[in-house]
């Protein structure tokens, strides 16, 4: 039977490699599943570009935090990031209305099938990040400032007699208090305002949403402000908790779609828990148990490897399991989204 | 659209494309040109696997990447000599973790297959799987460890057949194919956007495994050395015959010259027209295999079985009343497609010399080939070709031209400006933008692309 400070080290451990970082990184790929199940359940179609508009907003952020720092404006601890945020907001909105407008809605008067959409968006998407490299360049790009840590290891350590250290980052801290800030007032905004009940009839059946006098054209307006937003916020936030490199905004779009799918395209609370469960997944399934193990089990047991169940390397790739899983046995998802 | 109209179309169109590469082969280098030129017949090639599956079957298949990748693989696996102790270490636990992973699938399978929906089912399908896992980490990890410590500085994995290069555009196109038949029987239910979305995962798990699995393919430290199927420069430059050949085609240039010049002009010659030569060899091959392969394509589209193609993908509906099988229709056009981008990806890799994993990203293969087939006529074979060579073209041009443009339209700023600077370096940048405009351009003016698709009128 393992010792107590054993059992708690191992606990500690655990949360710190896996679940503070799993939160974190499930409540950034939330925010990104939300943007795309939005526009999925109301425009109907899969945005390929929402991963560069994730990077766009995040870049206008950046560009705004650093006129911030320079005009020495901040709001310590906190990043200057988040003062940021509302110019990236309005940028991103801008953005994406235009492009609506020149682009999609005249397949939308035409009624073009879903699959012409999704061409366009890849063509959007090009674009788009053709602007971030533009602007911005292609390197990584530092723009975090304030405390960084709320706890650090070895003041963890200090506290509790443990050997193994605790690290909450505010970056993580802020991540995750602002997706649950912002689940709440989205949730909110569609159930008890009449813009969001609109939003919903719209989602559920357009025809009779139309019918019962509902406007298309300020329905998609907001969906796309409502878009722009999460997307800038978790590109935001995402860029803060590692490092802005307008890359691998695009290599996000797997994890994002999986997320929404597996929680049911379309149900914003379906992208919510669709987005914690793939981030779950791709940490707990390509964390290195060797220590946990090594403090549990007695000492001729320890193992010998990495304990691991797949290679880090193959995050993505767990990510993407789970979709085709999902697809092959639940195609509506765990909330039943729209069928396919 | 009429057919005479259509031919000459295509017939000015092509006479555009051969117009600007000649302008960059007296404006640039001919050097250049043929390089482009070389390039522009491999994507023409994968253009046109992906316009059979687009064109043939409606599918968006959004994982070229990997199929051309698997191309890539065959050429390193066909030509490179097998490493002697390599297959002596690792060789028996690997096929034994090979055979036990192809227990594990067909055992899954079969319960799936056999027991009724249900607990029982759910739980004997947890059993084998996690059972399975074990016993083939059991023989593959030290199978891995041990052929990727045989010599890794050099080698590192278990080589190839040592077969001459040219077997593996084949043997690539039975890779993408014997792939393509996995994905296809996986995804292929479902509905388009959703198998963009498969399609597009399973790219990035193939490059994630060919980046990983040191033991295939060395991984990111990658495969150099590639053997030729073409003649190498320096060997051309010994032989007495071609040294004759290029002063007879100088003749009068080498006579204007003194005798002490002589020799080294005509030495710089020779080595030029090598690299000229060598080029030429490779635009031969490549533009057999486009030509073999746009015949077949056209002679299938012209057969009872590719209007039976057309007609299940404009109205799937009704055919699937006729009592065709779609998805079986659908995997065929699937697999075929993905074999000609494989045939593709092993040319590019023998084209390169080296494979290296690391250079598959999604926007450079997948999506700008899209780009090429939706601009130069989707559902149109003759329409992708023209596709890959224009918008091949134009992708490549567009970093010397926009920094020609930049540089005479910020002349006037002086060199040091921080505006004119940034720009220079970003003006490669801005071809992702203007592809990008050019696909929404199209897709809107023109949606049938440059040569729309041919429907025959009675």
């Amino acid at each position: 039977m393992p010792e107590w400070s054993d059992l708690l080290n191992a606990l500690v451990l655990l949360a710190n490699f896996v679940l503070i970082p799993a939160l974190s990184y499930g409540s950034q790929l939330a925010l990104g599943a939300l943007g795309i199940t939005l526009v999925y359940g109301i425009l109907r179609f899969s945005n390929f570009a929402h991963g560069d508009t994730m990077a766009f907003g995040a870049m206008v952020t950046i560009l705004a935090t650093w006129w911030l720092q320079s005009r020495g404006i901040g709001i310590a601890p906190l990043p200057t990031a988040l003062l940021g945020l509302p110019f990236g907001i309005i940028a991103t909105s801008v953005l994406c209305i235009v492009v609506d407008k020149t682009v999609y809605r005249h397949y939308r008067l035409q009624k073009s099938p879903s699959i012409v959409f999704v061409i366009a968006s890849i063509g959007v998407m090009f674009m788009i990040n053709g602007i971030v490299r533009f602007i911005i360049g292609p390197d990584d790009q530092q723009f975090a400032d304030g405390e960084r840590f709320i706890i650090k290891a070895r003041d963890f350590k200090s506290m509790t007699g443990l050997s193994e250290g605790l690290t909450i980052k505010v970056s993580q801290g802020l991540t995750i208090v602002i997706a649950v800030v912002l689940v709440i007032a989205l949730f909110w905004f569609l159930q008890k305002t009449r813009t969001g009940k609109s939003v919903r009839a719209f989602s559920d059946n357009e025809d009779l949403a139309l019918l019962s006098g509902i406007d298309p054209d300020r329905v998609v307006m907001v969906t796309w402000i409502l878009a722009a937003a999460l997307a800038t916020i978790a590109g935001t936030l995402y860029g803060l908790d590692k490092s802005f490199k307008p890359f691998t905004y695009f290599q996000l779009l797997l994890p994002i779609f999986a997320a929404a799918i597996v929680g049911g395209i379309g149900q914003p609370i379906g992208a919510i828990v669709g987005g914690f469960i793939i981030a779950f997944s791709e940490i707990t399934i390509t964390y290195a148990y060797k220590k946990f193990f090594k403090y549990l089990l007695p000492e001729q047991w320890e193992p010998q490897g990495l304990m691991q169940l797949l290679s880090t390397d193959y995050k993505f790739a767990v990510s993407f399991i789970i979709l085709v899983v999902v697809l092959l046995v639940r195609p509506t998802g765990i909330f039943r989204g729209r069928v396919l | 659209m009429n057919q005479s109209s259509q031919t000459s179309r295509a017939i000015i169109a092509f006479a555009v494309t051969a117009a600007l590469l000649i302008a960059v082969g007296i404006g640039q280098s001919w050097s250049l040109a043929l390089t482009i030129l070389n390039l522009c017949l491999i994507s023409a090639v994968m253009a046109l696997g992906v316009n059979i599956q687009w064109g043939y079957g409606g599918l968006f298949n959004v994982g070229i990447m990997g199929f051309a990748a698997l191309g890539g693989v065959a050429a390193v696996l066909v030509s490179k000599a097998p490493v002697p102790g390599a297959w002596a270490v690792g060789g028996t636990n690997l096929m034994l973790a090979a055979a036990f992973c192809i227990a594990t699938i067909a055992g899954t399978i079969l319960l799936y297959r056999r027991l009724p929906k249900g607990r029982l089912r759910l739980l004997s399908i947890t059993v084998v799987i996690a059972v399975g896992y074990f016993v083939i980490r059991y023989f593959y990890d030290p199978a891995v460890a041990a052929i990727e410590s045989v010599n890794p500085a050099k080698h590192g994995y278990l080589g190839g057949l040592g077969l001459p290069i040219i077997f593996s555009w084949v043997v690539g196109g039975l890779f993408a194919a014997g792939a393509a038949w996995i994905v296809g029987k996986v995804v292929l239910g479902l509905r388009s956007d959703y198998l963009a979305i498969a399609t597009l995962g399973i790219s990035e798990i193939i490059i994630a495994v060919l980046k990983n699995e040191d033991w295939l393919t060395r991984g990111v430290k990658n495969v150099t050395g590639l053997s030729r199927p073409v003649p190498y420069e320096i060997d051309l430059q010994q032989i007495p015959w071609f040294i004759r050949w290029v002063e007879k085609l100088n003749a009068t240039e080498l006579a204007s010259l003194s005798v002490e010049v002589r020799s080294d002009v005509l030495h710089k010659l020779v080595i030029d027209y090598s690299t000229l030569f060598v080029k030429l060899c490779y635009t031969g091959l490549f533009a057999s295999v486009l030509v073999i392969i746009l015949l077949l394509s056209t002679s299938a589209l012209n057969s009872p079985w590719g209007r039976m193609m057309r007609a299940i993908r404009d109205n799937e509906v009704s055919a699937s009343a006729m009592g065709k099988n779609i998805t079986a229709r659908h995997l065929q056009v699937f697999i075929l497609g993905s074999a000609v981008v494989g045939i593709g990806g092993a040319m590019l890799t023998t084209l390169d010399g080296q494979f290296t994993p690391g250079t598959y990203h999604p926007l450079r293969f997948t999506f700008l080939i899209w780009v090429m087939v939706i601009v130069g006529g989707s559902g149109n074979n003759l329409g992708a070709v023209l596709g890959g060579f224009l918008v091949w073209f134009f992708w490549i041009e567009a970093e010397p031209v926009g920094l020609w443009l930049i540089d005479n339209a910020t002349g006037w700023l002086g060199e040091n400006h921080a505006l004119r600077i940034h720009l220079m370096d970003s003006a490669q940048h801005m071809r992702l933008f203007l592809m990008g405009l050019v696909l929404l351009l199209v897709m809107r003016f023109s949606p049938g692309g440059i040569l729309p698709q041919v429907i025959r009128r009675r």
